[in-house]
């Protein structure tokens, strides 16, 4: 009986999200047509420049890396109640944190992982005033957060023009040294190891959210804040650990996006190649239903729908940029969690009324 | 320091994030939360200038932007109160579109990947060198005051987000309530949108709004929902984006000072003051929530 009705819940679940896709395609569909552009053909090249031929498929694989971590960040802060927007700022510090941590000498294994450890520590940190703000004085985390991404947006282009700034090229930051580079696993695409890194930080997310103390306490306070608090749990306790695994995941995003991204392994000088990593994972995490495994999957939809967009874009004429538009309305049709139900209720009325 | 500039600028900086946050104050006190103000100023810019050059008026161009807020409170009002829907979702995918739709506008509209420039004579006339949007939202506050202070209006959209069976019973409709305050937030968040593009730069980019959305929020929680404290808070970080856009051309300064940091100023400033203010302020008891008849 039990797993009858969780199958039924999952596959609710999964209707709804392919339903609130569908809509976004849709209205993707008509803006594209409306500008005179042929959204078969559009979406054609879209698909097949993402996920057909196994370049393609590697291609989005890498992209999908940052994407489930900064899916992992917001996911991580819905369980807990929150709405912790802050990856966008702690992408950009874990990015920054290993490009200045990799330039001191150290032997390869050591070096991989102390450059791991400290960005993913630097991205903790930079979610820290909000989590204290929030748990201390009740500031709301979507106020503070976003705060926090503009001033960290500010601090990083200071750093890359400033110390970090690479001087025979003065667009971008010094790169990373080549013996802490994870090495490419497909020939010719941008798939490297770090792929590993990522889906193992990804199970250790799931393990510490429903088997440690940790994640229990996490998980009580946003399912029942009142009963938690009766139960003697720590609210404040929980909003910190929340936001530390949320920055621990963005700060590692960052520091993968250097380390394992051919062919630049260093920051642009506009941020350009981590611009917008942690606003798309409050997309990835909405889709896959802030469940580490449903967003393993929608990181590798959404990664496909930005690598296919330049296949769209050059064969299709259309440009890359509605593809985040498709991105807003997916969210904005996948707010109403019930839409299918409303929408078989809808039917029998009006069948019934005939 | 030229002190009349620095007003002025102070002026120009505090009516989108007043504008933005007055509209919120009215949605938020009927129960609706909408974070999707940034977006909505962002693409509400946008469709102004589309407006006034097509049209070949600014009075086109301000009546295009208000109804692109409207549409979005539509849209979010249909979603959190009709169909019972996440608002802090609806917002974020807002958010999300208007970027998306406002990149993609550009260069299909006019193949820029970032600023288009209007002609200075399509901008807002200005009365001596003030704009008429910014008396308007200085009455639009006191007027807002006066009417949660005296009317019944004010009293019916505060038992909506205070109580909204009391309200029901009373023979107050909740849900239409709602969905009006969320239109005329939204618009309002769409009118600043338009102030900034088609009043006060004279073009429209991809970051038109950076972060005026969410500083408006500060505000509303800064405010406590009283509208001429969010005034007051808006008119605190128009001063402080004043101070640094005037500090960031000022010989001598400019020079210490990193250009970075002086940018960073408004955004620190707005954190330290959330965090200060905040206290115990209270707000309405079915904020976000929406409204089930049983």
């Amino acid at each position: 009986m039990e797993i009858k009705k969780s199958a039924k819940k999952l596959f609710l679940s999964i209707g709804s999200v392919i339903f609130a896709i569908i809509i976004g395609l849709l209205v993707g569909a008509l803006l594209m047509v409306f500008w005179g552009f042929d959204p078969w053909n559009a979406y054609y090249h879209l698909f097949r420049s993402a996920f057909f031929g196994t370049k393609n498929i590697s291609t989005t694989l890498a992209y999908s890396i940052p994407l489930m971590l900064t899916g992992i960040t917001f996911a991580v802060g819905a369980k807990a109640g929150l709405f912790n927007i802050g990856a966008e700022g702690q992408v950009y510090i874990g990015a920054v944190a290993a490009i200045a941590i990799s330039q001191i000498a150290m032997p390869s294994i050591l070096g991989f992982i102390v450059t791991i450890a400290f960005c993913m520590l630097a991205g903790a940190l930079w979610g820290l005033p909000a989590a204290l703000l929030k748990a201390t004085r009740g500031v709301h985390e979507v106020v503070s957060t976003i705060m926090l991404n503009w001033i960290a947006n500010f601090l990083c282009l200071y750093l890359i023009s400033g110390s970090l700034v690479d001087l025979s090229r003065p667009q971008q930051s010094v790169r990373i040294p080549e013996a802490l580079r994870f090495p490419v696993i497909v020939e010719g695409s941008q798939l490297t190891a770090a792929i590993f890194v990522c889906i193992a930080f990804v199970f250790v997310i799931y393990f510490v959210l429903w088997y440690l103390p940790v994640g229990y306490e996490l998980r009580a306070v946003g399912l029942n804040p009142e009963a938690s608090r009766f139960g003697g749990i720590n609210h404040s306790r929980a909003i910190v650990n929340s936001f530390a695994l949320g920055g621990f995941a963005s700060g590692l995003a960052g520091g993968l996006s250097m380390m394992g991204m051919p062919p630049s392994y260093a920051l642009h000088g506009t941020l350009g190649n981590v611009i917008n990593l942690g606003f798309d994972g409050i997309g990835v995490a909405l889709i896959g239903r802030n469940h580490p495994i449903g967003i393993i999957f929608s990181s590798i939809f959404f990664a496909g729908l930005y690598t296919g967009a330049r296949g769209m874009q050059i064969y299709a004429g259309v440009p890359v940029e509605i593809v985040r538009g498709i991105e807003g309305i997916i969210i904005i049709a996948a707010a109403v969690p019930e839409i299918l139900a409303i929408i078989s209720r809808g039917v029998k009325k009006w069948t019934s009324q005939r | 320091m030229d002190i009349a500039a620095l007003i002025n600028t102070s002026f120009f900086a505090m009516t989108p994030i007043a504008l933005a946050a007055l509209g919120e104050v009215v949605a938020e006190r009927s129960g609706i939360v909408n974070i999707g103000l940034e977006g909505i100023i962002l693409i509400s810019g946008f469709t102004a200038v589309l407006g006034a050059e097509t049209g070949n008026s600014w009075v086109i161009g301000l009546l295009v932007g208000a109804l692109t807020g409207a549409l979005f409170g539509v849209i979010h009002g249909f979603i959190g109160i009709y169909a019972k829907g996440d608002q802090v979702v609806s917002g974020i995918g807002i958010n999300l579109f208007a970027i998306g739709f406002v990149a993609y506008g550009l260069i299909v509209l006019w193949n820029t990947p970032g600023v288009h420039m209007m002609s200075m004579d399509l901008t807002v006339p200005k009365i001596g060198g003030i704009s008429p949007i910014f008396i308007s939202t200085i009455i639009l506050a006191i007027i807002l005051n006066w009417l949660f202070k005296n009317s019944v209006i004010g009293l019916r959209i505060d038992a909506c987000g205070e109580n909204p069976e009391a309200a029901d019973v009373a023979g107050v409709n909740v849900e239409l309530v709602r969905f009006a305050a969320c239109i005329f937030g939204s618009m309002l968040a769409g009118i600043a949108g338009a102030f900034l593009s088609i009043d006060w730069f004279g073009f429209t980019t991809r970051e038109l709004a950076a972060g005026r959305g969410f500083i408006a929020l500060a505000c509303v929680v800064f405010s406590g929902l009283n509208p001429l404290l969010a005034l007051g808070g808006a008119a605190l970080f128009g001063f402080s984006q004043g101070i640094s856009m005037e500090i960031a051309v000022m010989p001598g300064v400019k020079d210490i000072i990193p250009f970075y940091f002086i940018h960073m100023l408004p955004y620190v400033i707005t954190l330290i003051v959330v965090a200060i203010a905040i206290g115990r302020k209270r707000f309405p008891r079915s904020l976000g929530a929406p409204y089930k008849r049983e």
